[in-house]
C-alpha cells in the first residue's frame, strides 16, 4: 500500500467540512508535497455544485478546479487529490467515484454517520485503473517540527 | 502563442511540466502540438475518434470552448488554455 501522510490541520478541515455538510456530501481539494512521501499539509473545501441528490452525489465546477491548480502553483504546493464525504455510507469509493477518477490523485473519502465522522480512508488508482487503499498516517503538530528545525539552524 | 495548463494528474506524461507553450493559432492545433511533444498525453486527452474525452473540458480563460468555437477557437499571445478534468462522484 502507498502511504499518505495527513497533517492534523488538513485532517481537521476535512472532518469539519464533512460533518457540517451532513446530510449532504462535502468536497474539496488537498495540497502538499510529493517528493519523498506524499504529505497533505492543507485542505480547502469547495462548493458541491450538484443540484440534486447531494446526500449521495458531489460535483466540483471547472472554475474551482482551475483555481485549485492555480492555488497550488502560486504557493509552491502540489495538488494531491480530492476529498469528499459519504453520509451514512462506508468510506469506500463507489462505481460513480471510479468512473471519473484520475490517475495520480489520492481520493480521501470520509464516512459520516449521524453527523459524526466514522472513518477517513484514502484511495488511489493502480495501473489497472482500480482503486487501492492507501495507508493514512496521521501526523500531529507538524508545526512543532518546523519550529524546532528553525531554532536548531539559528 | 498560447499557454496550455496541464492538470496535475497528466504531468507524469509531460516530464512534470505544469504548462506548455504552443505556437498555433487555435485551440485544436495547440492541443495537437501538445500531444506531438508529449505523446503520452494523447490517450488521456482524446478518445478513439480524436475528440476530447468525455470527462475532460477545455477552457480558454474562464470560458468552456464549447461555448466558444470549440477547437476552432482562436488563441493569441497571452491566451491561457486549461485542460480541466471533470471531478464528480458519490456514495452509491
Ligand atoms: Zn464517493
Amino acid at each position: 500500500m502507498t502511504e499518505l501522510i495527513l497533517t492534523e490541520d488538513a485532517r481537521k478541515v476535512i472532518i469539519k467540512d464533512a460533518e457540517s455538510a451532513y446530510p449532504h456530501e462535502c468536497c474539496g481539494f488537498f495540497y502538499g508535497s510529493d517528493d519523498d512521501k506524499r504529505t497533505v499539509t492543507e485542505a480547502i473545501p469547495v462548493v458541491n455544485t450538484k443540484e440534486e441528490n447531494r446526500e449521495r452525489r458531489f460535483e466540483i465546477s471547472a472554475i474551482d478546479y482551475m483555481k485549485a491548480e492555480q492555488y497550488a502553483d502560486e504557493n509552491g504546493l502540489t495538488l494531491l487529490g480530492v476529498y469528499h464525504s459519504h453520509p451514512e455510507h462506508a468510506a469506500i469509493p463507489s462505481e460513480h467515484d471510479l468512473r471519473q477518477a484520475l490517475p495520480y490523485f489520492s481520493y480521501i473519502v470520509v464516512s459520516v454517520k449521524k453527523a459524526k465522522t466514522a472513518a477517513v480512508l484514502s484511495w488511489k488508482l493502480n495501473d489497472q485503473g482500480r482503486f487501492e487503499q492507501e495507508t493514512v498516517i496521521n501526523q500531529n503538530n507538524p508545526f512543532d517540527v518546523d519550529v524546532f528545525l528553525s531554532s536548531f539552524n539559528q | 502563442m498560447a499557454k496550455i495548463i496541464i492538470p496535475t494528474p497528466l504531468r507524469k506524461f509531460t516530464d512534470n511540466q505544469s504548462s506548455f507553450q504552443a505556437t498555433s493559432g487555435n485551440v485544436g492545433e495547440a492541443l495537437n502540438e501538445l500531444t506531438t511533444a508529449y505523446p503520452g498525453v494523447k490517450g488521456h486527452l482524446f478518445d478513439d475518434n480524436g475528440q476530447v474525452r468525455q470527462f475532460i473540458k477545455v477552457f480558454v480563460g474562464e470560458d468552456d470552448v464549447k461555448d466558444l468555437d470549440n477547437n476552432a477557437t482562436l488563441v493569441e499571445s497571452g491566451t491561457v488554455i486549461s485542460i480541466v478534468p471533470a471531478i464528480a462522484g458519490g456514495s452509491c
